[in-house]
Protein backbone atom coordinates (compact mmCIF):
# COMPACT_ATOMS: atom_id res chain seq x y z
CA UNK A 1 0.00 0.00 0.00
CA UNK A 2 1.00 3.65 -0.73
CA UNK A 3 0.57 6.63 1.38
CA UNK A 4 0.58 9.45 -0.71
CA UNK A 5 0.53 13.20 0.70
CA UNK A 6 -2.08 15.21 -0.48
CA UNK A 7 -3.10 17.67 2.03
CA UNK A 8 -2.27 20.77 2.06
CA UNK A 9 -3.28 23.09 5.03
CA UNK A 10 -1.11 22.76 8.20
CA UNK A 11 -4.11 21.75 10.52
CA UNK A 12 -5.52 19.39 7.86
CA UNK A 13 -2.25 18.13 8.13
CA UNK A 14 -1.58 17.29 11.38
CA UNK A 15 -4.62 15.28 11.26
CA UNK A 16 -3.95 13.61 8.07
CA UNK A 17 -0.40 12.66 9.61
CA UNK A 18 -2.26 11.29 13.14
CA UNK A 19 -4.92 9.21 10.59
CA UNK A 20 -1.66 8.14 8.42
CA UNK A 21 -0.02 6.38 11.16
CA UNK A 22 -3.09 4.48 13.00
CA UNK A 23 -4.00 3.42 8.99
CA UNK A 24 -0.45 2.44 8.83
CA UNK A 25 -1.08 0.49 11.70
CA UNK A 26 -4.18 -1.21 11.21
CA UNK A 27 -2.51 -1.95 7.20
CA UNK A 28 -0.15 -4.26 9.11
CA UNK A 29 -2.58 -5.71 11.36
CA UNK A 30 -5.65 -5.85 9.78
CA UNK A 31 -5.12 -5.90 6.08
CA UNK A 32 -4.72 -9.38 4.92
CA UNK A 33 -7.92 -10.43 6.90
CA UNK A 34 -10.15 -6.95 5.22
CA UNK A 35 -8.60 -8.57 2.16
CA UNK A 36 -9.67 -12.18 2.50
CA UNK A 37 -13.14 -10.68 3.58
CA UNK A 38 -13.09 -8.85 -0.35
CA UNK A 39 -11.71 -12.37 -2.19
CA UNK A 40 -14.66 -14.14 -0.36
CA UNK A 41 -17.68 -11.05 -1.08
CA UNK A 42 -16.13 -9.92 -4.49
CA UNK A 43 -14.81 -14.03 -5.76
CA UNK A 44 -11.97 -12.71 -7.19
CA UNK A 45 -7.99 -12.28 -6.61
CA UNK A 46 -7.85 -8.87 -7.98
CA UNK A 47 -10.45 -7.36 -7.43
CA UNK A 48 -9.86 -7.58 -3.67
CA UNK A 49 -6.50 -6.43 -4.10
CA UNK A 50 -8.37 -2.91 -6.04
CA UNK A 51 -10.59 -3.03 -3.61
CA UNK A 52 -8.36 -3.34 -0.49
CA UNK A 53 -6.12 -0.88 -2.00
CA UNK A 54 -9.05 1.50 -2.95
CA UNK A 55 -10.53 0.99 0.88
CA UNK A 56 -7.50 2.14 1.96
CA UNK A 57 -7.54 5.41 -0.10
CA UNK A 58 -10.81 6.40 1.08
CA UNK A 59 -10.30 6.02 4.35
CA UNK A 60 -7.37 8.24 4.12
CA UNK A 61 -9.66 10.69 2.75
CA UNK A 62 -12.45 10.60 4.26
CA UNK A 63 -11.19 10.07 8.15
CA UNK A 64 -9.68 13.11 8.75
CA UNK A 65 -12.58 14.93 7.91
CA UNK A 66 -15.23 12.56 9.33
CA UNK A 67 -13.26 10.63 12.12
CA UNK A 68 -12.42 7.24 12.79
CA UNK A 69 -15.32 4.43 11.81
CA UNK A 70 -15.86 2.71 15.31
CA UNK A 71 -15.04 -0.24 13.48
CA UNK A 72 -12.45 0.11 10.96
CA UNK A 73 -11.92 -3.40 9.83
CA UNK A 74 -15.65 -3.81 8.68
CA UNK A 75 -15.78 -0.16 7.32
CA UNK A 76 -12.54 -0.89 5.33
CA UNK A 77 -14.66 -4.34 4.10
CA UNK A 78 -17.99 -2.65 2.87
CA UNK A 79 -16.27 0.52 1.49
CA UNK A 80 -13.67 -1.36 -0.57
CA UNK A 81 -16.30 -3.69 -1.71
CA UNK A 82 -18.31 -0.58 -2.99
CA UNK A 83 -15.29 0.60 -4.88
CA UNK A 84 -15.13 -2.53 -6.74
CA UNK A 85 -18.69 -3.39 -7.61
CA UNK A 86 -18.34 0.83 -8.47
CA UNK A 87 -15.33 -0.13 -10.79
CA UNK A 88 -16.75 -2.78 -12.24
CA UNK A 89 -19.36 -1.00 -13.71
CA UNK A 90 -17.66 2.39 -14.93
CA UNK A 91 -15.23 -0.15 -16.59
CA UNK A 92 -18.81 -2.20 -17.99
CA UNK A 93 -18.56 0.64 -20.54
CA UNK A 94 -15.73 -0.94 -22.01
CA UNK A 95 -15.64 -4.31 -21.30
CA UNK A 96 -18.98 -6.78 -21.24
CA UNK A 97 -18.78 -7.64 -17.51
CA UNK A 98 -22.11 -9.38 -16.41
CA UNK A 99 -23.80 -9.65 -12.97
CA UNK A 100 -23.55 -6.48 -11.73
CA UNK A 101 -24.21 -5.62 -8.20
CA UNK A 102 -26.56 -3.28 -7.66
CA UNK A 103 -26.83 -3.53 -4.20
CA UNK A 104 -26.50 0.83 -2.44
CA UNK A 105 -23.28 1.70 -0.36
CA UNK A 106 -23.48 -0.66 2.87
CA UNK A 107 -21.31 2.20 4.69
CA UNK A 108 -24.11 3.92 4.54
CA UNK A 109 -26.58 1.36 5.56
CA UNK A 110 -27.21 0.55 9.18
CA UNK A 111 -24.59 -1.21 11.38
CA UNK A 112 -26.13 -4.49 11.14
CA UNK A 113 -24.67 -5.77 8.02
CA UNK A 114 -20.92 -4.26 8.99
CA UNK A 115 -20.76 -6.17 11.92
CA UNK A 116 -22.02 -9.69 10.19
CA UNK A 117 -19.43 -8.84 7.98
CA UNK A 118 -16.66 -8.65 10.69
CA UNK A 119 -17.33 -11.83 12.53
CA UNK A 120 -16.71 -14.03 9.82
CA UNK A 121 -12.86 -12.41 9.09
CA UNK A 122 -10.89 -15.36 10.77
CA UNK A 123 -12.56 -17.82 8.67
CA UNK A 124 -12.26 -15.84 6.22
CA UNK A 125 -8.24 -16.19 5.95
CA UNK A 126 -8.68 -20.00 6.43
CA UNK A 127 -10.69 -19.63 3.60
CA UNK A 128 -7.94 -18.20 1.17
CA UNK A 129 -5.30 -20.46 2.81
CA UNK A 130 -7.16 -23.37 1.47
CA UNK A 131 -7.37 -22.13 -1.67
CA UNK A 132 -4.13 -20.54 -1.94
CA UNK A 133 -2.73 -24.26 -1.10
CA UNK A 134 -5.65 -26.03 -3.48
CA UNK A 135 -4.06 -29.45 -4.77
CA UNK A 136 -4.80 -28.35 -8.48
CA UNK A 137 -1.48 -25.81 -8.10
CA UNK A 138 1.99 -26.55 -8.05
CA UNK A 139 3.71 -26.57 -4.71
CA UNK A 140 5.92 -23.82 -5.79
CA UNK A 141 3.02 -21.81 -6.60
CA UNK A 142 1.15 -23.03 -3.50
CA UNK A 143 3.92 -21.24 -1.63
CA UNK A 144 4.16 -18.09 -3.81
CA UNK A 145 0.59 -17.89 -3.38
CA UNK A 146 0.45 -18.28 0.32
CA UNK A 147 3.15 -15.89 1.40
CA UNK A 148 1.81 -13.10 -0.99
CA UNK A 149 -2.04 -13.29 -0.33
CA UNK A 150 -1.95 -14.88 2.92
CA UNK A 151 0.93 -13.11 4.32
CA UNK A 152 1.15 -10.09 2.75
CA UNK A 153 4.76 -10.38 1.68
CA UNK A 154 5.58 -8.59 -1.84
CA UNK A 155 6.84 -10.43 -5.24
CA UNK A 156 9.86 -8.98 -4.56
CA UNK A 157 10.00 -10.36 -1.06
CA UNK A 158 9.30 -14.11 -2.14
CA UNK A 159 11.55 -14.04 -4.71
CA UNK A 160 14.50 -13.39 -2.39
CA UNK A 161 13.72 -15.45 0.17
CA UNK A 162 13.39 -18.38 -2.41
CA UNK A 163 16.27 -17.34 -4.39
CA UNK A 164 14.46 -16.80 -7.74
CA UNK A 165 13.97 -13.37 -10.14
CA UNK A 166 10.85 -11.88 -9.24
CA UNK A 167 9.49 -11.58 -13.21
CA UNK A 168 9.50 -15.79 -12.73
CA UNK A 169 7.16 -15.77 -8.76
CA UNK A 170 5.14 -12.86 -10.45
CA UNK A 171 4.13 -15.12 -13.59
CA UNK A 172 3.80 -18.18 -10.73
CA UNK A 173 1.51 -15.56 -9.03
CA UNK A 174 -0.99 -14.68 -12.18
CA UNK A 175 -0.98 -18.19 -13.28
CA UNK A 176 -1.90 -19.27 -9.40
CA UNK A 177 -4.51 -17.03 -9.93
CA UNK A 178 -5.88 -17.34 -13.53
CA UNK A 179 -5.99 -21.72 -12.53
CA UNK A 180 -8.02 -20.87 -9.64
CA UNK A 181 -10.21 -18.48 -11.65
CA UNK A 182 -10.48 -21.12 -14.60
CA UNK A 183 -11.26 -23.86 -12.50
CA UNK A 184 -13.84 -21.97 -10.69
CA UNK A 185 -12.19 -23.17 -7.17
CA UNK A 186 -14.47 -22.37 -4.61
CA UNK A 187 -13.87 -20.40 -1.67
CA UNK A 188 -14.53 -22.23 0.96
CA UNK A 189 -12.84 -24.52 3.86
CA UNK A 190 -13.20 -28.07 2.61
CA UNK A 191 -15.86 -30.50 3.68
CA UNK A 192 -15.11 -33.23 6.54
CA UNK A 193 -14.19 -36.01 3.79
CA UNK A 194 -12.54 -33.88 1.67
CA UNK A 195 -10.28 -32.60 5.26
CA UNK A 196 -7.86 -35.20 5.41
CA UNK A 197 -6.07 -34.34 1.76
CA UNK A 198 -6.55 -30.67 1.79
CA UNK A 199 -5.25 -30.06 5.17
CA UNK A 200 -1.96 -32.20 4.17
CA UNK A 201 -1.35 -29.92 1.44
CA UNK A 202 -2.56 -26.66 3.49
CA UNK A 203 0.45 -28.67 6.34
CA UNK A 204 3.04 -28.95 3.57
CA UNK A 205 2.68 -25.66 2.37
CA UNK A 206 3.61 -23.65 5.95
CA UNK A 207 6.79 -26.28 7.12
CA UNK A 208 7.77 -25.62 3.87
CA UNK A 209 8.05 -22.05 4.65
CA UNK A 210 8.90 -22.19 8.31
CA UNK A 211 11.81 -25.05 7.19
CA UNK A 212 13.22 -22.64 3.87
CA UNK A 213 13.30 -19.76 6.86
CA UNK A 214 15.03 -21.88 9.45
CA UNK A 215 17.65 -24.13 7.14
CA UNK A 216 17.70 -22.43 3.76
CA UNK A 217 18.64 -25.01 0.51
CA UNK A 218 20.94 -22.80 -0.89
CA UNK A 219 22.99 -19.60 -0.60
CA UNK A 220 24.71 -17.90 3.03
CA UNK A 221 22.32 -17.48 5.11
CA UNK A 222 21.18 -20.36 7.65
CA UNK A 223 17.94 -18.79 8.73
CA UNK A 224 15.67 -16.60 7.78
CA UNK A 225 14.12 -15.84 10.67
CA UNK A 226 11.24 -13.64 8.87
CA UNK A 227 9.97 -16.60 6.69
CA UNK A 228 9.48 -18.84 9.74
CA UNK A 229 7.96 -16.41 11.54
CA UNK A 230 5.14 -16.12 8.76
CA UNK A 231 5.24 -19.86 9.04
CA UNK A 232 4.06 -19.99 12.75
CA UNK A 233 1.82 -17.29 12.16
CA UNK A 234 0.10 -19.14 9.45
CA UNK A 235 0.14 -22.12 12.49
CA UNK A 236 -1.19 -20.37 14.66
CA UNK A 237 -3.93 -19.00 12.61
CA UNK A 238 -4.50 -22.73 11.51
CA UNK A 239 -4.49 -24.55 14.83
CA UNK A 240 -6.91 -21.93 16.27
CA UNK A 241 -9.56 -22.15 13.19
CA UNK A 242 -9.41 -25.60 12.82
CA UNK A 243 -8.04 -27.47 15.99
CA UNK A 244 -7.45 -30.88 13.86
CA UNK A 245 -4.30 -32.97 15.99
CA UNK A 246 -2.71 -32.02 13.22
CA UNK A 247 -2.56 -28.41 12.79
CA UNK A 248 -1.43 -28.62 16.31
CA UNK A 249 1.26 -31.09 16.33
CA UNK A 250 2.90 -29.05 13.26
CA UNK A 251 2.13 -25.75 15.18
CA UNK A 252 4.25 -27.89 18.12
CA UNK A 253 6.99 -29.04 15.98
CA UNK A 254 7.58 -25.41 14.87
CA UNK A 255 7.57 -23.78 17.99
CA UNK A 256 10.00 -26.37 19.32
CA UNK A 257 12.31 -25.94 16.22
CA UNK A 258 12.53 -22.33 16.73
CA UNK A 259 13.46 -22.68 19.40
CA UNK A 260 16.53 -23.32 18.87
CA UNK A 261 17.55 -20.70 16.56
CA UNK A 262 19.81 -18.50 18.53
CA UNK A 263 21.68 -21.92 19.74
CA UNK A 264 22.38 -23.51 16.36
CA UNK A 265 24.55 -20.71 14.59
CA UNK A 266 27.66 -18.89 16.39
CA UNK A 267 27.68 -15.29 15.40
CA UNK A 268 29.54 -15.99 12.71
CA UNK A 269 27.15 -17.78 11.26
CA UNK A 270 28.20 -21.13 11.58
CA UNK A 271 26.54 -24.12 11.96
CA UNK A 272 26.13 -26.17 15.46
CA UNK A 273 25.05 -29.65 15.62
CA UNK A 274 22.35 -30.23 18.55
CA UNK A 275 24.27 -31.87 21.00
CA UNK A 276 27.03 -29.27 20.77
CA UNK A 277 24.34 -26.55 21.47
CA UNK A 278 24.10 -24.27 24.31
CA UNK A 279 21.14 -25.27 25.77
CA UNK A 280 20.31 -21.99 28.28
CA UNK A 281 20.16 -20.16 24.66
CA UNK A 282 17.00 -22.17 23.73
CA UNK A 283 13.99 -20.37 24.37
CA UNK A 284 12.11 -22.13 27.37
CA UNK A 285 9.23 -20.21 26.30
CA UNK A 286 8.68 -21.60 22.74
CA UNK A 287 9.68 -25.08 24.09
CA UNK A 288 7.08 -24.75 26.65
CA UNK A 289 4.00 -23.89 24.75
CA UNK A 290 5.21 -26.42 22.12
CA UNK A 291 5.08 -29.20 24.68
CA UNK A 292 1.64 -28.36 26.03
CA UNK A 293 0.49 -28.65 22.59
CA UNK A 294 2.50 -31.96 21.40
CA UNK A 295 0.62 -33.64 24.68
CA UNK A 296 -2.51 -32.28 23.27
CA UNK A 297 -1.77 -33.38 19.58
CA UNK A 298 -0.46 -37.08 20.77
CA UNK A 299 -3.70 -37.51 22.84
CA UNK A 300 -5.57 -37.84 19.69
CA UNK A 301 -5.11 -41.33 18.23
CA UNK A 302 -3.53 -41.91 15.62
CA UNK A 303 -1.14 -39.67 16.10
CA UNK A 304 0.26 -38.06 12.83
CA UNK A 305 3.47 -37.18 11.16
CA UNK A 306 3.89 -33.66 12.58
CA UNK A 307 2.19 -34.61 15.86
CA UNK A 308 5.37 -37.46 16.40
CA UNK A 309 7.96 -35.29 14.68
CA UNK A 310 7.34 -32.78 17.93
CA UNK A 311 7.28 -35.19 20.10
CA UNK A 312 10.52 -36.08 19.18
CA UNK A 313 11.58 -32.74 19.16
CA UNK A 314 10.07 -32.38 22.51
CA UNK A 315 12.02 -35.24 24.07
CA UNK A 316 14.95 -33.25 23.05
CA UNK A 317 14.08 -29.80 24.35
CA UNK A 318 13.59 -31.62 27.71
CA UNK A 319 16.57 -32.84 27.79
CA UNK A 320 19.09 -30.73 30.35
CA UNK A 321 22.43 -31.95 28.50
CA UNK A 322 22.87 -33.77 25.30
CA UNK A 323 24.36 -36.91 27.59
CA UNK A 324 21.21 -36.74 29.71
CA UNK A 325 18.91 -37.44 26.00
CA UNK A 326 16.16 -40.14 26.86
CA UNK A 327 17.16 -42.02 23.47
CA UNK A 328 14.87 -44.86 24.11
CA UNK A 329 11.85 -42.68 23.88
CA UNK A 330 13.08 -41.27 20.57
CA UNK A 331 13.74 -44.33 18.73
CA UNK A 332 10.47 -45.52 20.05
CA UNK A 333 8.75 -42.28 18.67
CA UNK A 334 10.73 -43.06 15.34
CA UNK A 335 9.41 -46.59 15.07
CA UNK A 336 6.04 -45.36 15.38
CA UNK A 337 6.74 -42.82 12.70
CA UNK A 338 8.56 -45.26 10.31
CA UNK A 339 5.76 -47.66 11.03
CA UNK A 340 2.72 -45.42 9.56
CA UNK A 341 4.52 -43.38 7.85
CA UNK A 342 7.55 -44.95 6.38
CA UNK A 343 10.13 -42.79 4.56
CA UNK A 344 14.18 -43.26 4.24
CA UNK A 345 14.49 -39.78 5.80
CA UNK A 346 12.83 -40.84 8.34
CA UNK A 347 15.12 -44.30 8.63
CA UNK A 348 18.25 -42.59 8.46
CA UNK A 349 17.15 -40.01 11.47
CA UNK A 350 15.79 -43.49 13.29
CA UNK A 351 19.01 -45.13 12.61
CA UNK A 352 21.37 -42.11 14.15
CA UNK A 353 19.01 -42.37 17.35
CA UNK A 354 20.09 -45.44 17.60
CA UNK A 355 23.62 -45.21 17.47
CA UNK A 356 22.90 -43.77 20.53
CA UNK A 357 21.08 -46.08 22.10
CA UNK A 358 22.16 -49.06 20.98
CA UNK A 359 25.66 -48.24 20.13
CA UNK A 360 27.84 -46.65 16.96
CA UNK A 361 28.35 -49.48 15.30
CA UNK A 362 24.86 -50.40 15.26
CA UNK A 363 23.65 -47.21 14.22
CA UNK A 364 26.49 -47.71 11.31
CA UNK A 365 25.21 -50.55 9.88
CA UNK A 366 21.57 -49.20 9.59
CA UNK A 367 22.71 -46.20 7.78
CA UNK A 368 24.96 -48.29 5.53
CA UNK A 369 21.73 -51.03 4.84
CA UNK A 370 20.07 -47.59 3.73
CA UNK A 371 22.78 -45.82 1.49
CA UNK A 372 22.96 -49.41 -0.49
CA UNK A 373 19.55 -49.45 -1.18
CA UNK A 374 20.25 -46.15 -3.17
CA UNK A 375 17.56 -43.90 -2.14
CA UNK A 376 19.73 -41.28 0.14
CA UNK A 377 22.50 -41.89 -2.44
CA UNK A 378 22.65 -38.24 -3.28
CA UNK A 379 20.94 -36.89 -0.07
CA UNK A 380 24.07 -34.71 2.26
CA UNK A 381 22.57 -36.09 5.51
CA UNK A 382 22.75 -39.49 5.03
CA UNK A 383 26.62 -39.05 4.40
CA UNK A 384 26.93 -36.53 6.58
CA UNK A 385 25.92 -38.79 9.40
CA UNK A 386 28.02 -41.73 7.85
CA UNK A 387 30.69 -39.44 8.33
CA UNK A 388 30.13 -38.39 11.99
CA UNK A 389 29.77 -42.22 13.34
CA UNK A 390 32.71 -43.27 11.27
CA UNK A 391 34.70 -40.69 13.03
CA UNK A 392 33.28 -41.41 16.43
CA UNK A 393 34.27 -44.99 15.51
CA UNK A 394 37.89 -44.09 14.85
CA UNK A 395 37.11 -45.08 11.17
CA UNK A 396 39.19 -42.06 9.77
CA UNK A 397 39.70 -42.74 6.31
CA UNK A 398 35.84 -44.04 5.54
CA UNK A 399 34.92 -40.85 7.74
CA UNK A 400 36.80 -38.32 5.61
CA UNK A 401 35.32 -39.93 2.13
CA UNK A 402 31.85 -39.74 3.33
CA UNK A 403 32.70 -36.16 4.29
CA UNK A 404 34.05 -35.59 1.03
CA UNK A 405 30.84 -36.98 -0.09
CA UNK A 406 28.75 -34.69 2.18
CA UNK A 407 30.36 -31.88 1.01
CA UNK A 408 29.68 -32.53 -3.15
CA UNK A 409 26.29 -32.75 -2.47
CA UNK A 410 25.71 -29.77 0.10
CA UNK A 411 24.58 -26.15 -1.71
CA UNK A 412 24.40 -24.31 2.27
CA UNK A 413 26.92 -22.88 2.98
CA UNK A 414 27.18 -22.92 6.24
CA UNK A 415 26.69 -26.68 6.01
CA UNK A 416 29.53 -26.58 3.63
CA UNK A 417 32.03 -24.45 6.11
CA UNK A 418 31.18 -26.94 8.63
CA UNK A 419 31.77 -30.26 7.12
CA UNK A 420 35.29 -28.88 5.64
CA UNK A 421 36.05 -27.74 9.96
CA UNK A 422 35.23 -31.69 10.01
CA UNK A 423 37.55 -32.33 7.38
CA UNK A 424 40.58 -30.50 8.78
CA UNK A 425 40.04 -31.60 11.84
CA UNK A 426 40.68 -35.38 10.94
CA UNK A 427 43.87 -34.70 9.36
CA UNK A 428 45.16 -35.21 5.90
CA UNK B 1 8.23 0.43 -5.68
CA UNK B 2 8.32 2.25 -8.77
CA UNK B 3 7.82 0.61 -11.99
CA UNK B 4 7.76 2.15 -15.73
CA UNK B 5 5.05 0.46 -17.77
CA UNK B 6 5.94 0.90 -21.62
CA UNK B 7 3.57 0.26 -23.79
CA UNK B 8 4.12 -1.29 -27.18
CA UNK B 9 2.00 -1.46 -30.27
CA UNK B 10 1.45 -2.11 -34.26
CA UNK B 11 -0.38 0.72 -34.18
CA UNK B 12 0.24 4.56 -32.52
CA UNK B 13 -2.83 6.98 -32.70
CA UNK B 14 -1.77 8.94 -35.29
CA UNK B 15 -1.80 5.60 -37.77
CA UNK B 16 -5.70 4.44 -36.31
CA UNK B 17 -8.50 5.64 -38.18
CA UNK B 18 -10.31 8.84 -36.18
CA UNK B 19 -12.89 7.10 -34.41
CA UNK B 20 -10.81 4.53 -33.42
CA UNK B 21 -8.08 7.01 -32.10
CA UNK B 22 -11.12 8.73 -30.41
CA UNK B 23 -12.32 5.83 -28.57
CA UNK B 24 -8.79 4.75 -27.37
CA UNK B 25 -8.18 8.24 -26.17
CA UNK B 26 -11.05 8.35 -24.18
CA UNK B 27 -10.12 4.68 -22.53
CA UNK B 28 -6.58 6.30 -21.58
CA UNK B 29 -8.45 9.21 -19.98
CA UNK B 30 -10.53 6.66 -18.00
CA UNK B 31 -7.65 4.67 -16.91
CA UNK B 32 -5.34 7.64 -16.10
CA UNK B 33 -7.99 9.07 -14.35
CA UNK B 34 -8.17 5.83 -12.62
CA UNK B 35 -4.94 5.47 -11.33
CA UNK B 36 -4.48 8.86 -10.11
CA UNK B 37 -7.48 8.31 -8.13
CA UNK B 38 -5.81 4.78 -6.63
CA UNK B 39 -2.69 6.94 -5.93
CA UNK B 40 -0.39 4.64 -8.16
CA UNK B 41 -0.12 7.29 -11.07
CA UNK B 42 3.37 8.96 -10.88
CA UNK B 43 3.87 10.38 -14.46
CA UNK B 44 2.81 9.43 -18.04
CA UNK B 45 3.00 10.39 -21.52
CA UNK B 46 2.23 9.51 -24.98
CA UNK B 47 4.85 9.42 -27.80
CA UNK B 48 4.77 10.30 -31.39
CA UNK B 49 5.11 7.82 -33.87
CA UNK B 50 8.54 6.57 -34.55
CA UNK B 51 8.95 8.76 -37.73
CA UNK B 52 9.30 11.33 -35.47
CA UNK B 53 12.50 9.96 -33.58
CA UNK B 54 16.37 10.81 -34.43
CA UNK B 55 19.04 8.21 -32.79
CA UNK B 56 21.68 9.82 -31.43
CA UNK B 57 25.27 8.65 -31.02
CA UNK B 58 28.26 9.84 -30.36
CA UNK B 59 31.96 8.12 -31.96
CA UNK B 60 35.44 9.83 -31.50
CA UNK B 61 34.03 12.78 -30.56
CA UNK B 62 31.76 12.93 -33.19
CA UNK B 63 28.09 13.02 -33.20
CA UNK B 64 25.89 11.04 -35.91
CA UNK B 65 22.34 11.32 -36.28
CA UNK B 66 19.83 8.77 -37.96
CA UNK B 67 16.41 8.73 -38.68
CA UNK B 68 13.83 6.62 -37.00
CA UNK B 69 14.44 4.74 -33.32
CA UNK B 70 17.29 2.95 -32.81
CA UNK B 71 15.17 -0.74 -33.28
CA UNK B 72 12.67 -0.84 -36.07
CA UNK B 73 10.24 -3.50 -34.84
CA UNK B 74 7.37 -4.44 -35.77
CA UNK B 75 5.80 -3.07 -32.23
CA UNK B 76 6.44 0.50 -31.41
CA UNK B 77 7.07 2.47 -28.85
CA UNK B 78 3.80 4.51 -28.00
CA UNK B 79 3.76 6.23 -24.57
CA UNK B 80 4.36 4.66 -20.72
CA UNK B 81 3.75 5.00 -17.06
CA UNK B 82 5.40 5.67 -14.40
CA UNK B 83 3.58 4.14 -11.26
CA UNK B 84 4.09 3.11 -7.75
CA UNK B 85 2.93 -0.25 -6.69
CA UNK B 86 3.52 -2.69 -3.60
CA UNK B 87 5.10 -4.96 -5.68
CA UNK B 88 5.85 -6.42 -8.98
CA UNK B 89 2.39 -8.65 -8.83
CA UNK B 90 0.23 -5.17 -8.29
CA UNK B 91 2.18 -3.52 -11.27
CA UNK B 92 1.50 -6.18 -13.52
CA UNK B 93 -2.73 -5.89 -12.45
CA UNK B 94 -2.02 -1.98 -13.23
CA UNK B 95 -0.01 -2.58 -16.29
CA UNK B 96 -2.96 -5.17 -17.60
CA UNK B 97 -5.86 -2.50 -17.40
CA UNK B 98 -3.60 0.00 -19.67
CA UNK B 99 -5.64 0.14 -22.80
CA UNK B 100 -2.98 -0.54 -25.09
CA UNK B 101 -2.28 -4.04 -22.96
CA UNK B 102 -5.47 -5.41 -25.26
CA UNK B 103 -3.82 -4.66 -28.70
CA UNK B 104 -0.21 -4.83 -27.93
CA UNK B 105 1.70 -5.41 -25.04
CA UNK B 106 2.89 -3.53 -21.88
CA UNK B 107 6.73 -4.27 -20.39
CA UNK B 108 7.17 -3.57 -16.68
CA UNK B 109 9.99 -2.42 -15.45
CA UNK B 110 11.17 -1.78 -11.85
CA UNK B 111 12.85 1.24 -11.19
CA UNK B 112 16.18 0.76 -10.10
CA UNK B 113 16.28 1.95 -6.10
CA UNK B 114 20.13 1.26 -4.85
CA UNK B 115 21.88 3.51 -3.13
CA UNK B 116 24.69 3.86 -6.40
CA UNK B 117 21.41 4.57 -8.56
CA UNK B 118 19.91 6.83 -6.28
CA UNK B 119 23.65 8.94 -5.37
CA UNK B 120 24.37 9.06 -9.27
CA UNK B 121 21.00 10.51 -9.94
CA UNK B 122 20.91 13.29 -7.21
CA UNK B 123 17.69 11.96 -5.90
CA UNK B 124 19.17 11.45 -2.28
CA UNK B 125 19.75 15.64 -1.94
CA UNK B 126 15.96 16.11 -3.97
CA UNK B 127 12.50 15.47 -1.73
CA UNK B 128 10.86 13.60 -5.02
CA UNK B 129 12.56 11.17 -7.53
CA UNK B 130 10.12 12.46 -10.46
Amino acid sequence: MVFPDSSSETEQRALTAAVRSKLEEIYRTDSRRVFATLIRLLGDFDLAEEALHDAFRAALEQWPEQGMPTNPRAWLVSTGRFRAVDALRRRARFDFVEDLDDRPDPASEGGGEMDSLADSVGDDRLRLIFTCCHPILSPEAQIALTLREVCGLTTEEIARAFLAAPPTVAQRIVRAKARIRDARIPYAVPTRAELPDRLDSVLRVIYLVFSEGYSASAGDSLTRAELSAEAIRLGRLLSEQLPEPESIGLLALMLIQESRRAARTTPAGDLVLLDEQDRSQWRHDLIAEGTALVEHALACSPAGPYALQAAIAAVHAEAPTAAATDWAQIVGLYDLLLQRYPSPVVELNRAVALAMRDGLAAGLAVIDAILTRGELADYHLAHAARADLCRRLGRNDEARAAYRRALALTRQRPEQRFLKRRLAALGP
Amino acid sequence: MKYLCLICAEKVMEQMPRADADKHFEEYREFTDAIRRSGHYVGCNRLLPPDAASTVRVRDGRISVTDGPWVETKEQLGGYYLIEARDLNEAIQVAARIPGARFGCVEVRPVAEDLQTVRALGFDTQASTC
